[in-house]
Order: C-alpha cells, then structure tokens, then sequence
C-alpha cells in the first residue's frame, strides 16, 4: 500500500510539471517583455534586472522555462502590477478565507446532498424519487452565479433574515449564503451518486439479513446501506472540494467574501497578470494536490484496493 | 430494428421529451427571434428605465431602458453557437488524441495519455480564466478557451472504447485483409464510440453554456455591447435588489438551455445503453 502512495505522489510530479508549463506559456504569451509582465513596470529596476535574469528573457523558451521554475520554487509569483505587492503573500494571506468557505461548502453538499440521495434511493421509483431526481437535475444545471444572486435576494432582501455580503468578522451568519451557493452543484451531483450507490447496494442479501433480523428501517438504511455505499460517496465529496476553487471565483465574486476568488477577478478587471496567473497556478497546484489526497484516503478506504495492492508487493 | 430516439423518449422520459422541446425553442427563439420581436437588443430608451415586466416588455428593461427579452433572445445565438461550436472543437481534439492513445501502444499512449491528465487536473474555470485573460475577448477566444478546457474528457472516453475495440474480432479481421490504420481506426472503430460520444457532446454543451456565461460574467467573454446571458447576469448585479428581473430571466435562461442539454444526455444514454432498453 506505502508503494501505491509513493507512486501516486510519484505521478503528481509531471502533472504539476505540466500545470506550471501551461501557466508559463500563458505568462509568454502576454505580448511584451514577460519580465515586465511578471513584475509590471512600476516595480523598482533592480527587480525587474533580477527577473530578467532569472527567466532569462534572451535565452531559449526552456531554459526561460527553467528559469520560471526557480521562480515557482523561491515562492515568486511576481508583483502586483497596481499595489506592488508580492502575489504569494497576498494568496496566502487570503487562501485561508477561501479554504473556511470551501469547508463550509462541503458541509452543506454533503448533508443535502446524502440527505436527498438516500430518500430517493430507498423510495426507488416513488413519486419523492421522481421530484428527487428532478430537483438533483436541476441543481446540477444551475449557474452558480444567478443561484447566488437569488438567494441573495430572496434572503437577505425580501426576508431580510441574512447579510446580503461581506465576512462580517467570523459570524456564521455571513457563511451560510456563500456556502450554500458554492455547494448547491455539488449537493446535486452527490445526491445522484448516493442514489445509485444506496440503489447497488439495496438488493445485497446482508441488507435482506439485516431487516430479517429484525432492525429498524432506519439503522438498516444507515447503518448497513449507506456505510457500504459510502466509498463513491466519498470520492465524489473529495473531487468536488478541488473544484470549489472555480466556484469560488463565482460565489466570492458576488458576496465579497475576501478570498483568492475575489482576488482573481480583482486581478481579471484590472488586467493584472501575475495576481490572474499565480491564482491559476495555484488553484491548479491545490486541485491536483486535493484529488492525490483523494486518491490516497480511497486506498485506505476501499478494503479491495488495499487487498489488491499489498497482494502485489513481494513478501 | 428498434425504435428511434425520439419515439424512445416520447414513451417512456417525459422530462427528455422536455429538454428537447425547450431546445427547439430555444434554437427557433434564437434563429427567429430578434427577426420577429419589435425592439433592438441595443436600442437605449431612457422613458423606459427599469420597467418591469409587463405586456410591452415581457422581461422588463435594463438600467439604460433596453428591452431584457430582446436580448435574451440575441444572446440565445451567442450562448450556443459558442457551447455547439466548443463542444464539437472539443470533441475533434479529444477524438483524435483518444483513437490514437488507445490504437497505439506504448509511447505514444503514453505520451498522449499524460498530456491528457495534465490537462484534466487544471481547474477548468481556472484555465479558461487564464486563456480568456490574455487573449483579445471575443467569440473566437472563448471558443478555443472552451475546447482548449474541454477536450481532455473526450480524450479519455475514446482512448478507453478504443483499447477494448482494439482486440476485438472484427478490428483483427479487418487488420488480417490488409486494412491501412486510418481506415481501421476511423472507418471501424470510430463508428462505434459515436453512440457514447453523442452522449458526452450533448452534457458538453450544457457544461459549455455555463462556462460561457460565467466568463461573460466575469467580463472575459464576448463584450458589450453585444448582449450574452452572462454579462447580463454579470452587469446588472448591482441592481438586484430594485429590479430583479433584470437578472433573473437571462440566469433562467442558461439554467433552462444547460438543463436541457443535460436532460437530453442522460436520455442518449439510457437510449443507447442495452442494459436499459431490455
């Protein structure tokens, strides 16, 4: 099993390779000096001549590529073209925000999305499953952005029960909008795979054995079907959180919530280069990094794969 | 021989029968609309500001008095000509990628195969952010940005059909007669993945008319003043509190395209799927 974990990890290293090639020919292809568009011209001459130097603006694209990399691996994003300020820090200073809104997002998919996924699986073909499948179809439909607005309307302006935007210091309150709309595609996608796995899972004789028994309906439900339909379940809550990074740019952008997404249209409107691209780079760092760890827990989740693997290993 | 997929869905998925019907609506509305309706997506009427919708203007109007439905409609043939468009560009990329991943072993798969990851492990919005923001905007950029981001999914698809076809009887025959490879591959194997392809191109374009409108959205795609769903979402924000109208018809609208699109995939797939049609 350590071997499978090693070679996963192993795997990462063209993947993340290739990921910060694609941001490099990106950055190359801003017409102009690609020091300049990394740093902006308003930064102070010793660090573009630093930059320069490192990127090795007159040598051959892959040594520039090297270059880049040194960059990549010091930490260096660039500069903000506008503030001056040094890209890395300002991601790190705002990714936690982001991460607290994604974690909240996963909260709210998760429990929505189990929650609807097994009331349509054990009401297979009922009236609650059709409006189910339904709702989950049209959830997965949604453009994160008009959903947001909408609740943003119908919540905080006609009831007036939540904060229309902002962070408001921590207050949960603040969270419960932004969450929501960031995981609203998500709950629909993990309702329909809870369905179809309660649904492979349903028919099993250890189920008939467990009713027999005589066990509640429910802790027949959840306790024998759902524990053994949860492996898809967990993968598809895993993979989803990598992809709140691109709702993120959405949801963030609509309540003013400070993290990287804001951070990125901020850099979007203004044309700022470096701010877009170092989210880029490191959304897409975080995002194959996330479906590694995926990849990893499904391992030590699924007893097969552990079986099969450690059944390879010599000795 | 079986039923056609239109008697299919009439029969047995209402919700398919649905979609299609909105599609045509929608395409019909997007074709002949701005043709049939009065007003001029770009005609600014300052007697008209923020109206509500009513008789005269069934959407209402925007902050500069331009009727909403008018350019609902117009922005109807921006949104999928650049999901049709992408998905198909897409899907060429993906197919020929994924025919010659899965025929040729060895390095070339394996070449090909980690282009493909490379480009399935970028956050999709991410990459078309980063492609859109550099590129001058337009329908051009968006297209490319779209089948740039797309492709990779395709690619795996075909590259898994055509390794199991690759052994089986029929390819081998055709191998025996002294078959060039292209024909092989494009006149024997290709013809058997159009079913599954069908399925992915159809949920392409509904994922396609969401990426599109949140680039719009986000200001990176098609620009104003031509009108497109997303930057009618995008632009008009700030006014949801006093005229909400202003952005929930063109958000309905990509809701009801993308539902569509999905609707009729997930029926292309219980349709072609044996397993079902027992």
């Amino acid at each position: 099993m350590i071997r499978h974990v090693i070679k996963r990890l192993l795997l990462a290293i063209p993947t993340l390779l290739g990921v910060t090639f694609i941001t490099f020919l990106l950055i190359k292809s801003v017409p102009g000096d690609p020091a300049l568009s990394l740093v902006g011209e308003r930064a102070n001459p010793e660090t573009i001549a630093a930059i320069r130097q490192e990127l090795g603006v007159d040598q051959p694209t892959i040594v520039q590529y090297a270059g880049y990399l040194r960059l990549i691996l010091k930490g260096e994003l660039g500069r903000s073209y506008y503030t001056n300020r040094i890209v890395a820090d300002d991601i790190r200073e705002k990714f936690p925000n982001t991460f607290r809104l994604a974690m909240a997002a996963m909260f709210f998919a998760s429990t929505i999305g189990i929650g609807l996924g097994v009331i349509m699986g054990v009401t297979r073909s009922s009236i609650w499953d059709r409006i189910g499948s339904i709702i989950a179809m049209a959830g997965v439909s949604l453009p994160v952005f008009w959903i947001g607005l909408l609740l943003m309307f119908f919540f905080s302006f006609v009831l007036r029960l939540l904060p229309p935007s902002g962070m408001g210091d921590g207050n949960l309150l603040y969270l419960i909008l932004p969450a929501s709309t960031l995981g609203i595609n998500s709950a629909a996608y993990i309702a329909r795979i809870t369905r179809s796995s309660i649904l492979d899972v349903i028919s099993q004789p250890f189920l008939v054995t467990a009713a027999a028994k005589g066990l509640s309906r429910a802790r027949v439900i959840f306790k024998h079907a759902l524990r053994n339909a949860m492996i898809p379940i967990i993968t598809l809550i895993g993979l989803d959180f990598g992809s709140y990074l691109n709702g993120a740019v959405l949801t963030e952008t609509i309540f003013g919530w400070d993290g990287i997404g804001l951070y990125a249209l901020d850099g979007i409107i203004k044309r700022d280069y470096p701010v877009v691209m170092g989210t880029v780079l490191v959304g897409a760092a975080v995002f194959v990094l996330i479906n590694i760890a995926v990849d990893i827990c499904y391992v030590f989740l699924n007893p097969q794969i552990r079986i099969r693997t450690t059944g390879r290993e010599p000795g | 021989m079986r039923n056609s997929f239109f008697t299919y869905i009439a029969r047995n998925n209402t919700m398919a029968l649905l979609g299609l019907a909105a599609l045509v609506i929608i395409v019909l509305a997007g074709l002949l609309g701005p043709h049939l309706y009065p007003y001029d997506p770009l005609a600014i009427d300052l007697d008209h500001i923020k109206s509500p919708p009513s008789l005269e203007h069934p959407c209402g109007t925007d902050s500069t008095g331009r009727d909403i439905l008018s350019r609902i409609l117009f922005g109807a043939r921006i949104s999928l000509f650049i999901s049709i468009t992408a998905a198909f560009g897409a899907m060429l990329i993906g197919l020929l990628f994924g025919l010659l991943a899965g025929y040729f072993s060895g390095p070339i798969d394996t070449g090909l195969s980690m282009v493909t990851d490379i480009a399935l492990a970028f956050p999709s919005l991410l990459l078309a952010i980063g492609i859109t923001v550099i590129f001058p905007p337009g329908i051009t950029t968006v297209v490319i940005a779209l089948s740039l981001v797309g492709w990779a999914s395709f690619a795996r698809l075909v590259r898994g059909l055509t390794l199991s076809y690759k052994e089986s009887l029929f390819v081998e025959a055709s191998r025996a007669i002294g078959c060039p490879t292209g024909r092989i591959l494009f006149r024997h194997i290709l013809p058997n993945c159009v079913s599954t392809i069908l399925v992915a191109l159809s949920l392409k374009m509904g994922t396609f008319i969401l990426a599109e409108s949140a680039l719009s959205f986000l200001g990176l795609g098609v620009q104003p003043p031509i009108p497109t769903w997303g930057s009618m979402v995008g632009l008009n924000r700030m006014y949801i509190h006093s005229a909400p109208w202003m952005v929930f018809f063109p958000g309905l609208a990509i809701a009801v395209s993308t539902l569509a699109f999905n609707l009729l995939g997930d029926a292309l797939r219980d349709y072609f799927d044996p397993h079902v049609n027992v």
